[in-house]
């Protein structure tokens, strides 16, 4: 099953964050799939069950030798993949020093947003970009160039893609593994539309 | 074979390979995934109940009849479970038992925290505890074997991060467990005092067993590091300390009832200084305290919420133990420097609570009840949601049931509350455990008004099955209980049957029977926005009637806010339910916009 790749594991924390609905579990899903490939002992963990309600979600998968703990230390997650502006904010001190995140444009306002009871915050990208390396990536109109809207999720796992230590192939064929078959044109090119961004 | 799976999937796994024939339970977050994934296997017989009680009843049976069972359920399922439970190690098991206990330390979708470790020392049951998926599969197989052993129903406890992380486990074959014969033995199953007090006898002696099989069981066991600090942990607790104290001496706990008093003084004896890291409860600390033990743990570790590896290592530096710097030394702290070295004031997060969905049926009731101003006694379900801001229809919510019993005793406290009262509850929280609510409100002689909010679902945990809906969690087709004939039977007089998206319609019927004096039942009838998706048009918003008066806001729908002083909808989320349609006194928010596709 594992190819072996000849390079050592590096250890590798990302935090996948969003909102229900948004497809960070098939994210985080294919992510597991290529890293097992890769040999490397997972440990991935979900907060869901109020998810599908339009809650934040959270996604940590941890990569590694051997993996004990299925959380990521806070100031310890090397690649924060956010799904949406504001959760990037709200997960944000999870990001290690040096570490990098990846920003889905998309902005989603909370209900105490649209309610008129809060208030979202302003310069969220530039706030981001003071703490980390960020990358922006707007997953939602390369989506829909690729003929579907709900495969951001996968335009953003290209971009994590390219920054981590596992073989292209690996995450196609990961993919395959994850997504039915009529969606799976659509996904693969969401995917390398993502990976071709710097 | 290896696959990466969560707890849940293991322990249905485990569940498979080692010969487990019954599986039945009621769903709970963190607990709904074990007998989904249990259903898919081949060769056994999943099944939803409609409450703890009746699972734990159903899964002592056929243990009784000699099938090795899986029963499981949420924490405070096991509140509900706790009758038949503390008698079950009475009689004890003919085929092996093992009872899930899901607990959800941090509050991530439950009402409460507690800590079910006392369950197994208050039932007197074998408890054990993983943490990972590993060893969710095998302690499933460890449990069955000691419930058969020594005659006992075994308690698997798990939390959150057990249940709902994946990490690899190997695959193994099924193990065919013939049935074990049944045998009519009366003095072990048939509990009537003379009979209970000899099983309470038994029991010990089983019990005493029991404390020497904790000393020797391969999942207790030290693993010898740096002697100046021993650690004592349990479940997931012990991957955090692992993580953060590589070199430790540790004493790792996979049964935790009955505790192993002689390793314990072992593993004491042969370190400097002894902590205990344990979640919630200082459960293991008190048992070490009164073994003479000299040992820290709640003085420095919280007895509440979650704990993360982060949170285990400051206490730890608090406590003045070293801890290594994780990875690079970089990044050990919450607190980062920027990439200009200064650290900035963020501006704050507004949370994302979850809300009831767009086109949710719940959402009209709880409109109507906030603008009637009535008191609202509510239930567990997504309906929960409805009492938060800026909602805010609903008054209280304790535990699975309490809706009915708790709007009939507001009036017998305060007999003008009667017609000001109403209880609402969901489908399957009412087959849960509001019928026998209803049935002492009859009794009794109430005044209440009950609105059972019927989506046909078990919507919260991810839409399973129960009694009403004519299907089981098998697939298989079943008769469904017809509502409006059973609350009539339990001797409801008034009965009624309104779609929760008719505001006017509903609006008149919880004001008529709020205000009828004797007991009734409104049955709000649609199914789940998100199981059955009716194919309407957006709402669009006429922008000159529009006066940005915000009453649309009320609804907290989440298609809906306003900008620019005016609403707005978003047509990509809208089912063009029609409930704002209904609100605004303006006539600005009209049915069929650009179809949403």
């Amino acid at each position: 099953m594992a190819e072996a790749t000849g390079a050592a594991l590096v250890p590798v924390d990302i935090l996948m964050v969003g909102v229900g609905g948004q497809g960070i579990i098939l994210a985080s899903k294919i992510l597991a799939h290529a890293a097992r490939t890769a040999g490397y002992d997972i440990k991935v963990s979900e907060i869901h069950g109020m998810a599908q309600r339009g809650g934040s979600v959270v996604t940590q998968v941890r990569l590694g030798e051997r993996v004990y703990s299925p959380l990521i230390p806070e100031g310890e997650a090397d690649i924060i993949l956010a799904f949406e502006q504001l959760e990037a904010l709200r997960w944000l001190e999870y990001v290690k020093g040096g570490g990098t995140i990846i920003v889905n444009s998309q902005v989603i306002y909370p209900v105490p947003v649209l309610a008129g009871m809060a208030q979202y915050p302003e310069n969220i990208i530039a706030h981001l970009s003071r703490r980390a390396h960020t990358l922006v990536v707007d997953a939602l109109d390369k989506a829909l160039e690729c003929g579907n809207a709900r495969a951001a999720n996968v335009v953003l796992l290209g971009s994590l893609a390219r920054r981590m230590p596992i073989p292209l192939s690996y995450w196609l064929s990961a993919i395959e593994d994850c997504v039915p078959a009529r969606y799976l044109e659509v996904n693969r090119a969401a995917f390398q539309s993502g990976y071709a961004l710097c | 074979m290896k696959e990466l799976m969560t707890g849940n999937e293991a322990i249905a796994r485990g569940a498979y390979e080692h010969g487990v024939t019954v599986g039945v339970g009621y769903p709970g977050t963190p607990s709904t995934e074990i007998l989904e994934n249990f259903a898919r296997y081949p060769g056994i017989k999943a099944q939803w109940a409609p409450n703890e009680k009746v699972a734990l009843e159903v899964g002592m049976g056929a243990s009784l009849a000699g099938a090795r069972v899986l029963v499981t359920m949420k924490h405070v399922g096991v509140n509900v479970a706790a009758d038949p439970l503390m008698t079950a190690a009475y009689t004890g098991v003919n085929g092996g038992l093992v009872l899930v206990s899901a607990d959800d330390p941090g509050m991530h979708s439950s009402q409460n925290e507690q800590d079910n470790r006392f369950y197994a020392r208050f039932a007197r049951v074998p408890m054990f505890e993983p943490s990972d998926s590993q060893e969710a599969l095998d302690m499933v197989g460890l449990a069955l074997q000691v419930s058969e052993e020594f005659d006992l129903p075994v308690i698997l406890r798990t939390t959150t991060r057990v249940a709902h992380s994946q990490s690899m486990v190997e695959l193994k074959e099924r193990n065919e467990v013939p049935l074990r014969p049944y045998r009519k033995d009366t003095k072990k199953w048939l509990m009537v005092p003379a009979f209970g007090r000899l099983r309470r006898q038994a029991l010990e002696e089983r019990l005493q067993k029991l404390k020497a099989y904790t000393e020797t069981t391969p999942v207790n066991f030290i693993s010898w590091g740096d002697r100046r600090v021993g650690v004592i942990t349990s479940g997931i607790s012990y991957q955090y300390v692992r993580e953060v104290l590589p070199g430790a001496s540790i004493l790792k706990l996979g049964m935790t009832f009955p505790l192993p008093e002689g390793l314990i003084r072992q593993f004491a004896a042969g370190v400097e200084r002894l902590l205990v890291v344990e979640e919630l409860d200082p459960y293991i600390e008190e048992f070490v305290r009164g073994l003479g033990l000299e040992v820290t743990g709640k003085k420095i570790f919280p007895a509440w919420n979650e704990f993360t590896p982060g949170l285990v290592r400051r206490k730890l530096k608090e406590a003045g133990v070293p801890v290594p710097s994780p990875g690079d030394g970089e990044g050990t702290d919450a607190c980062l420097p920027g990439a200009d070295g200064q650290l900035e004031e963020l501006p704050p997060v507004p949370g994302r609570p979850p809300v009831l969905c767009p086109g949710c049926p719940h959402r009209g009731v709880f409109y109507v009840l906030r603008k009637l101003k009535l008191v609202v006694t509510g239930d567990i379900g997504c309906y929960t949601l409805g009492g938060l801001p800026p909602m805010e229809g609903m008054d209280s919510c304790v535990c699975m049931g309490a809706s009915i019993g708790m709007a009939h005793g507001c009036e017998l406290a305060d007999s003008s509350l009667a017609r000001r009262t109403v209880a609402v509850i969901g489908d399957s929280t009412f087959f849960h455990s509001g019928i026998t609510g209803l049935i002492h409100m009859v009794y009794n002689g109430g005044h209440g008004t009950v609105i059972i909010l019927d989506n046909r679902t078990t919507a919260m945990t991810g839409h399973q099955d129960h009694p009403g809906t004519g299907k089981t969690l098998m697939g298989e087709p079943a008769p469904a209980v017809d509502l409006e004939a059973l609350v009539r039977a339990l001797g409801v007089g008034r009965v009624r049957v309104v779609d929760p998206l008719d505001i006017a319609g509903l609006t008149q019927a919880i004001q008529e029977e709020a205000a009828a004096g004797a007991p009734s039942v409104i049955i709000a009838r649609r199914p789940c926005a998100l199981l059955q998706r009716e194919n309407r048009p957006p709402v669009r918003v006429d922008g000159e009637t529009c006066t940005g008066c915000k009453t649309c806001l009320k609804l907290s729908c989440p298609a809906i806010s306003v900008q620019d002083k005016k609403a707005a909808v978003d047509a990509i989320i809208c089912t063009g339910c029609g409930l704002c349609v209904q609100v605004c006194k303006f006539g600005a928010l009209k049915e069929g916009g650009e179809n949403n596709g």
